[in-house]
Order: structure tokens, then C-alpha cells, then sequence
């Protein structure tokens, strides 16, 4: 490990107190070891205290009452949209629009930016590494639009080829459509490069942010990205919310997708005036309270900082990947640890992922084990299904020590001695 | 290792199964034939029947690919069934599925039990002209 690394510029033990489900057993005398936070992210007693209390003492609908109960969760609500705003360093609340999750904001952008802009023969570039989120909704769209669909192709150690992009990305291309970080191969992509070579070439970029977003800095303008996804969950806050940031130009000029109450300046019996942003794509009652958990989420990550959680995240995944790569049999999809994210995903010996996370999960590790939403990812790596271990602020070095002999425990499980 | 009070699930019947199935392979005179997986985790199986024109099934053999559950679960129905009748395989629930397999599996794991179970139950009204497996990847079969 080099020396740079060798000590976490947070310590997670002083955090993990303030996560009750952290101190749980998984069975009696089994303590959990979380490493599933590439799927979901567990909850902070101040995020849980954020709903409880919102529930308790100030909940009604938003945008609608004049009582009191609808003022202070409206301010709750605007808070909470303020808060994201600086947390991206957006220009303005407005263009931070909230959504169900980073899924619901890509297909918001596919179905009213796609379907008004693009015609056939158009272009939209992908990547061989995307989750299908960032996949079906572009299908779709191609399959409505006459859209032909490009992806980037990947090296054999879990990189994108940039190279291709001399040839992928030519006037045709409409719109550029990447993971900032890969949920499988924890590949941490160029980010700036991608999105001038998109606007050079006159696309619009949209970056999914939902592996990225949780675990490192994020400033919209200095990245000069046109839209943004990522889901709250993912990030110590609830599920059922995410937020979609776009930049205003583009916004107001995009139809509302979903039609419905809020989303409206005033409706007639057969036509009607959509609102402004941010009401505009919050058609019916938003995640009210989901919203306003992902507020306090963001506060909490704020006071112990993204750049710190990053390099606590990198110190993990480099033990992690020392330890794996002693394991004879273990395979590890994607980059070194210096390309990368705080997720591991490997295969071992022909140990199906779904055993290994089943024994694993007797010393207590929760992992994650399948194609993690990435099939095409799986497909041209070769494997049918991976196990993947992802890692957060509160995960210690001691925790990732332990995947050693769990991993050992799998391997005698199905190399037992023939009797 | 699991608790006490937890039931061993990688017994050594169910490993003996996984790690040397019975008839994996396919038959030499296919007459009906189905394939399906569990989308979620990516398990394959493919069930081969021969059934004569007594509703006998003459050969039964499996192929697949995926966890040690949804493998050996296809071992033990196609060892079940080699030589019984289709009137056997329409009365076997999932519920006997998941007897036979002998070990109590949680309600995902279930899932990859009862593949073989559900594939058998298809097999056996798959004429090989039409056996509605996936035409489109042959191999994704691919033990």
C-alpha cells in the first residue's frame, strides 16, 4: 500500500455509532458486515430523526395549503432542495428537479428531451458499462424516436476505450449517456473529458451519477454537465427519491412527461399551461418527506466532507483488492484500485456468485451477487453472474480484513475432500 | 458456519448432485424439450425429454448453468423422473419440489429450486419443433 494511503482521513468507528443498524447482529453473536452500499446505503439516526420528526410535528402536502402544517413542511421541502442545490453547486434550486430515483430521472429526460428532439437517423452514445437504468429507457427511446443507439467499448481491464470516441462521435450524435462510476467494475470514468469531447462534437451529456453523486465531490458547473442523475437511497437517505439536475436552457425547453397535478400553470377542460421549473417535472404529490431525508443526508455527508469519504473509500478498496488478489481462483472484474470507486466485483473458481454470497453471509458480510442491473457489462466480460462487495464511510479496514477467511469458508464448502 | 439452529444448506446429497449430476448432457432422440432461467440471478436450465408415444419419458437430461441450488434441484428431478410417465411429472407440485431437495431453503433461494421444477413442467407440453427456449442464444447453455 503506498504511503499516501495508509492512513483514512476519517475515522469510521467515530460514524458507525451514529448507524443503529450497524451495531446489529445478523445472528446471535455474528455481527453485520455491510458491503452491499453499491445497492443501498444504511441510515444515520439523524436522517431517521429527520422523518420521524417530519411525520410527528409538520407533515402535509406541499405547493397547496395555506394552514400552518402546509407552511412548515413547504419550508422543509424548499430546504431540503436548497440543500442539494449547494451540494451540487447548481445555479439554482429551480434546475434540481426531484424525481423517484436516478432511474425516473433518465427516462424523464428520454421521454420529453428525446422524444421532441430526436428523429431517425439521430445518434445517442452509450457505454458497455452502464446499468440498465442508463440502458432501456435510450431503447426505448430509439425504438419510438428511429434513434440509432453506440456505446463505447470497454478494455479488458474494465476501462472505457476512449480512443472510439474519434469515431462514435460524429454530428449525429445527440446525446452522450455515461455512468461517472461503474456499479460493477467501480471504474471511475473521465467525467470532464467525456463531456467536452460530447459538447465539441454538439451533443448534450448526461452523466449518471448515482455510483459517483454518494461517494465524492460533485460541482455541476465546473463539470459543464447538461443532466445529472442520482437516487437518494444510495447516499444514507431514503429510497423513493433522486434528484435529476439540468441545465435551465434545456429544462424549459423540454415538454413536461408526466402530466398531472402541480406540473401546471392552469388547466382547462381540454388543454392546459404547464408550470415553471422545478414544478413542472413534479407532477402529482412528490416524495415529500423522502425528500427531506435525503436533506439531512446531505448535511450529515457535508460535516464529515466528500473528499474524505472518497479517500477512505479508495484506503478500502485497495486492502480489498491486496487481500482478493492472494485468493488463488479469485478473479477481480476491472481496473487497478487506483482507477477506481469503492467496489470489488470478482468472480471465484467456478463457485457460483449466488454460493459465494450465501456463505459470506454466514460470517455475516452482506454482499451483493448476479448481474447487478449491468447484463451486457457480464456479457462481454464473460461471466454470467459476479459478487460484488461496495464500501461506505462507515466500513473499516477490520471489516474488509474479514473477507479473507469468509472467502476461504466458500472455498471449502465446495472443494471438500472426496471421501 | 450457520447457526444451530440453522440446517447445513450445502449438504453433501446436494453437493454430490452439483458436482456430479446425473444426466447432464442431452438425449440422443429428443422429443420435447424447454429452457428458462431466473432472470434475476442468471441460473439456466434446460430440461431434454424423449417421451413415447405411452406418455413414458425414455431419456431425460439436463443442461444448465448457475448456483448450486438451481444445479443440483435439476440433477434430482431429472434422476426423479428418468423412466416415469408424464402423468407422474404433472402431478409432482412445487411444494414436492422442494421436499425432494430435502433442505429448507429461504423464499429466494426457493426461486432456485424450483427452475428445474418449473422447466420440467413446460418440457413436457414442448414438442422439440416449438420447444420455446430462446432461439436467439444457443449459448447460453453452456455446461
Amino acid at each position: 500500500m503506498s504511503a499516501l494511503l495508509q492512513t483514512s482521513p476519517l475515522d469510521p468507528l467515530a460514524y458507525r455509532s451514529d448507524f443503529p443498524i450497524l451495531s446489529r447482529e445478523v445472528r446471535p453473536g455474528v455481527p453485520l458486515i455491510y458491503f452491499d452500499n453499491a445497492a443501498s446505503t444504511q441510515h444515520p439516526r439523524e436522517v431517521i430523526q429527520s422523518i420521524v420528526s417530519c411525520y410527528e410535528e409538520h407533515y402535509a402536502n406541499v405547493h397547496r395549503g395555506i394552514h400552518q402544517l402546509a407552511q412548515e413542511s413547504d419550508e422543509l421541502f424548499d430546504q431540503a432542495r436548497e440543500t442539494v442545490r449547494a451540494f451540487l453547486n447548481a445555479p439554482e434550486r429551480e434546475q434540481c428537479i426531484f424525481t423517484y430515483g436516478a432511474t425516473s430521472g433518465i427516462n424523464i429526460v428520454a421521454r420529453s428531451w428525446g422524444d421532441a428532439n430526436l428523429k431517425p437517423g439521430d445518434e445517442i452514445l452509450l457505454t458497455e458499462m452502464e446499468h440498465h437504468a442508463n440502458l432501456v429507457p435510450w431503447q426505448q427511446l430509439a425504438e419510438r424516436s428511429g434513434a440509432v443507439l453506440r456505446h463505447i467499448p470497454l478494455t479488458e481491464d474494465g476501462l472505457l476505450c476512449l480512443d472510439a470516441l474519434d469515431t462514435l462521435l460524429t454530428e449525429r450524435t445527440k446525446l452522450v449517456g455515461f455512468t461517472a462510476i461503474s456499479n460493477v467494475l467501480g471504474t471511475i470514468n473521465p467525467v470532464a473529458e467525456i463531456i467536452r469531447r460530447g459538447h465539441q462534437a454538439g451533443a448534450l451529456v448526461l452523466v449518471d451519477g448515482a455510483q459517483s453523486v454518494p461517494h465524492q465531490k460533485t460541482d455541476v458547473q465546473a463539470m459543464d454537465v447538461d443532466f445529472l442523475v442520482f437516487s437518494g437511497h444510495k447516499m444514507l437517505g431514503p429510497s423513493g427519491v433522486g434528484v435529476l439536475y439540468g441545465k435551465r436552457a434545456l429544462l424549459e425547453a423540454m415538454p413536461p412527461f408526466l402530466g398531472g397535478g402541480s406540473m401546471i400553470r392552469r388547466v382547462l377542460l381540454d388543454s392546459f399551461e404547464p408550470g415553471d421549473l422545478p414544478a413542472k417535472f413534479e407532477a402529482g404529490t412528490p416524495p415529500i418527506v423522502s425528500a427531506i431525508g435525503l436533506g439531512a443526508a446531505i448535511d450529515y455527508l457535508n460535516r464529515i466532507g466528500m473528499d474524505a469519504i472518497a479517500h477512505h473509500e479508495r484506503l478500502l478498496v485497495t486492502r480489498a483488492h491486496e487481500i482478493l488478489e492472494n485468493i488463488e481462483g479469485l478473479r477481480i472484474l476491472g481496473p487497478a484500485p487506483r482507477h477506481k470507486a469503492g467496489i470489488v466485483s470478482f468472480t471465484l473458481d467456478q463457485i457460483h456468485a449466488h454460493d459465494v454470497a450465501e456463505v459470506l453471509d454466514r460470517s455475516g458480510i452482506a454482499i451483493r451477487a448476479g448481474h447487478h442491473c449491468a447484463m451486457p457489462l457480464h456479457k462481454r466480460y464473460n461471466v454470467g453472474a459476479t459478487a460484488r462487495a461496495s464500501f461506505y464511510l462507515y466500513n473499516t479496514l477490520d471489516e474488509v480484513e474479514q473477507l479473507a477467511p469468509a472467502l476461504d469458508a466458500a472455498k471449502r464448502v465446495f472443494h471438500r475432500k472426496r471421501k | 458456519m450457520p447457526a444451530d439452529d440453522e440446517e447445513e444448506l450445502y449438504q453433501d446429497h446436494i453437493l454430490d448432485h452439483y458436482e456430479d449430476p446425473y444426466h447432464r448432457g442431452h438425449c440422443t432422440r429428443c422429443t420435447h424439450a424447454h429452457q428458462d432461467d431466473n432472470s434475476l440471478c442468471g441460473d439456466v436450465v434446460r430440461i431434454e425429454l424423449q417421451i413415447d408415444d405411452g406418455g413414458a419419458l425414455r431419456e431425460v437430461f439436463f443442461a444448465g448453468d448457475g448456483c448450486c441450488i438451481s444445479q443440483a434441484a435439476a440433477s434430482m428431478i431429472v434422476e426423479k423422473f428418468d423412466g416415469h410417465t408424464i402423468e407422474e411429472v404433472k402431478t409432482f407440485t412445487a411444494n414436492d419440489m422442494l421436499e425432494l431437495f430435502g433442505v429448507r431453503l429461504t423464499p429466494n433461494r426457493q426461486k432456485c429450486c424450483l427452475l428445474p421444477w418449473r422447466v420440467l413442467q413446460s418440457a413436457i407440453y414442448s414438442p422439440v419443433e416449438n420447444d420455446g427456449s430462446d432461439p436467439g442464444e444457443p449459448g447460453k447453455v453452456c455446461r
